[in-house]
């Protein structure tokens, strides 16, 4: 028998990856691809201004892909009596949150990290650039998702809630944002740092924040 | 393993350390392997003077119930009298306006909500709570045979009828081995047949030294239940 949180790490992603509920990895990846070939049509094909706003760029479009799907984190184990269940053979809403945040960010991240390589040929960034973004995405990452989660608990159940969602996670999302796409300008790691920095405190308070949330929803 | 939880939250120090001490203490682990030896003689289920509100209404006050290993109960009343509060109060899932809940035991529930994911077949949805309460394969089948959904296994379960869904419920509940059953509602959308098959797996249950409360508005042919009319609590 396997552990009851590894269990339900398993549900998560295949219903997550295999686009059961999530549109699967193809959509988030589709859609920051979309971002990044979108972007040079609106401000124009100036290479040194595309080099200079892509890492940016690529930035936001990342936050935009885990903002897609908030409204499937949560609100259908809610709506199904999963939470109940799980309350009741003793796994507290705080476990299966924390697994959630793990399931989520493997759904959308390591992909996402992965199409920033064509992304960036796209807008023409240089090769060190990338790679802060790329460690960037690699700090920032798992505090957006973990952010992500706690508010899909916090708008599960809520009506017109996917869209309160999106406009709560832009503003929480905004330390992360600063320090992983403002290493870029600074061209130091040091914002990676902070950025990662910014992701663990996210990362630690998303249990009990979405678990609580989740219980008081019930 | 009385869940401290019923009479609220505990305060946020007992929230957090319940969080926190999941992976340390394997306390998850238990409540997974608990239920196949849930049954015996420590097992019950009480509450003495509980009171339950809705939004501005008060539902029920000063109810008291009592039930140890081997008996069952059936809450009667109206819609809309609160049963299914009563229930949800029982199982902890929802805290009383006032009285305490005692439990010991595991809980099984079953109500309108299923907790089967709805994309995938039925066999699969299954798997994942076998996978959890730690039910064989051969266990799982045999529980599905007993239910008559052997047939169904790979049908999704959002086109099961209303029967077969609430049928794929008791055979969740089936394979967690609960001691004390909580079931709302159970014999909505069965047929005759299936309606004999829960009654004879409540019985079952209730032989073996587990204990049952039903909230149905219709009668649940069960040797030897008592009947508990919410209408003379209601406030």
């Amino acid at each position: 028998m396997s552990h009851p949180l590894l269990a339900i790490l398993r549900r998560d992603l295949s219903l997550m990856l295999r686009g059961g509920r999530q549109g699967g990895v193809v959509l988030p990846v589709l859609f920051f691809l979309a971002v990044a070939m979108l972007f040079p049509f609106a401000v124009g094909p100036d290479p040194r201004l595309l080099a200079r706003a892509g890492g940016g760029v690529i930035w936001v479009a990342a936050l935009l892909a885990a903002i897609l799907p908030l409204d499937r984190l949560i609100e259908p184990d809610m709506q199904l009596g999963c939470f109940d269940q799980w309350a009741l053979r003793g796994i507290s809403e705080e476990a299966v949150v924390m697994v959630r945040v793990v399931a989520h960010w493997l759904s959308f991240a390591p992909a996402l990290m992965l199409a920033a390589l064509p992304a960036g040929a796209l807008l023409g960034l240089d090769g060190g650039t990338l790679r802060l973004v790329e460690l960037g995405l690699a700090a920032g990452t798992p505090g957006l998702a973990a952010l992500g989660v706690t508010v899909a608990a916090v708008t599960a159940g809520l009506k017109g809630g996917t869209a309160l969602a999106g406009l709560l996670v832009i503003p929480l999302a905004v330390p992360v944002l600063i320090f992983g796409a403002g290493s870029l300008a600074a061209g130091g790691e040091s914002g990676i740092a902070l950025a990662a920095a910014a992701s663990l405190v996210l990362v630690a308070l998303a249990p009990f924040a979405g678990g609580a949330a989740v219980r008081a929803g019930r | 393993m009385q869940d401290k939880r019923c009479g609220g939250f505990g305060g946020p120090w007992a929230l957090a350390w319940q969080a926190v001490s999941f992976p340390l203490s394997g306390g998850v682990m238990q409540a997974s392997l608990a239920p196949s030896t849930a049954s015996g003689p420590g097992v019950r289920l009480g509450a003495s003077a509980l009171a339950c509100r809705r939004g501005d209404r008060l539902l029920f006050s000063g109810l008291s119930l009592a039930l140890r290993p081997g008996e069952a109960l059936r809450v009667a009343g109206a819609n809309g009298i609160g049963k299914s509060s009563l229930i949800r109060i029982l199982a902890g899932l929802a805290a009383p306006y006032a009285g305490t809940v005692e439990r010991e035991g595991a809980i099984g529930l079953i109500d309108e909500r299923l907790a089967l994911d709805p994309a995938l077949p039925l066999g699969q949805a299954l798997a994942f709570w076998a996978r959890l309460d730690g039910v064989e394969e051969d266990a799982l089948s045999a529980n599905l045979a007993a239910l008559g959904l052997d047939e169904l296994t790979d049908v999704p379960v959002r086109y099961l009828s209303t029967g077969q869904k609430k049928r794929a419920g008791l055979a969740r509940l089936l394979g967690q081995r609960a001691a004390i059953w909580l079931l709302d509602e159970p014999l909505n959308g069965l047929d005759t047949a299936a309606c004999a098959v829960v009654e004879a797996l409540a019985a079952q249950h209730c032989a073996g030294g587990g204990i049952c409360l039903i909230a149905s508005h219709q009668p649940f042919a069960l040797a030897g239940m008592a009947v508990l009319d919410l209408a003379e609590f209601a406030a």
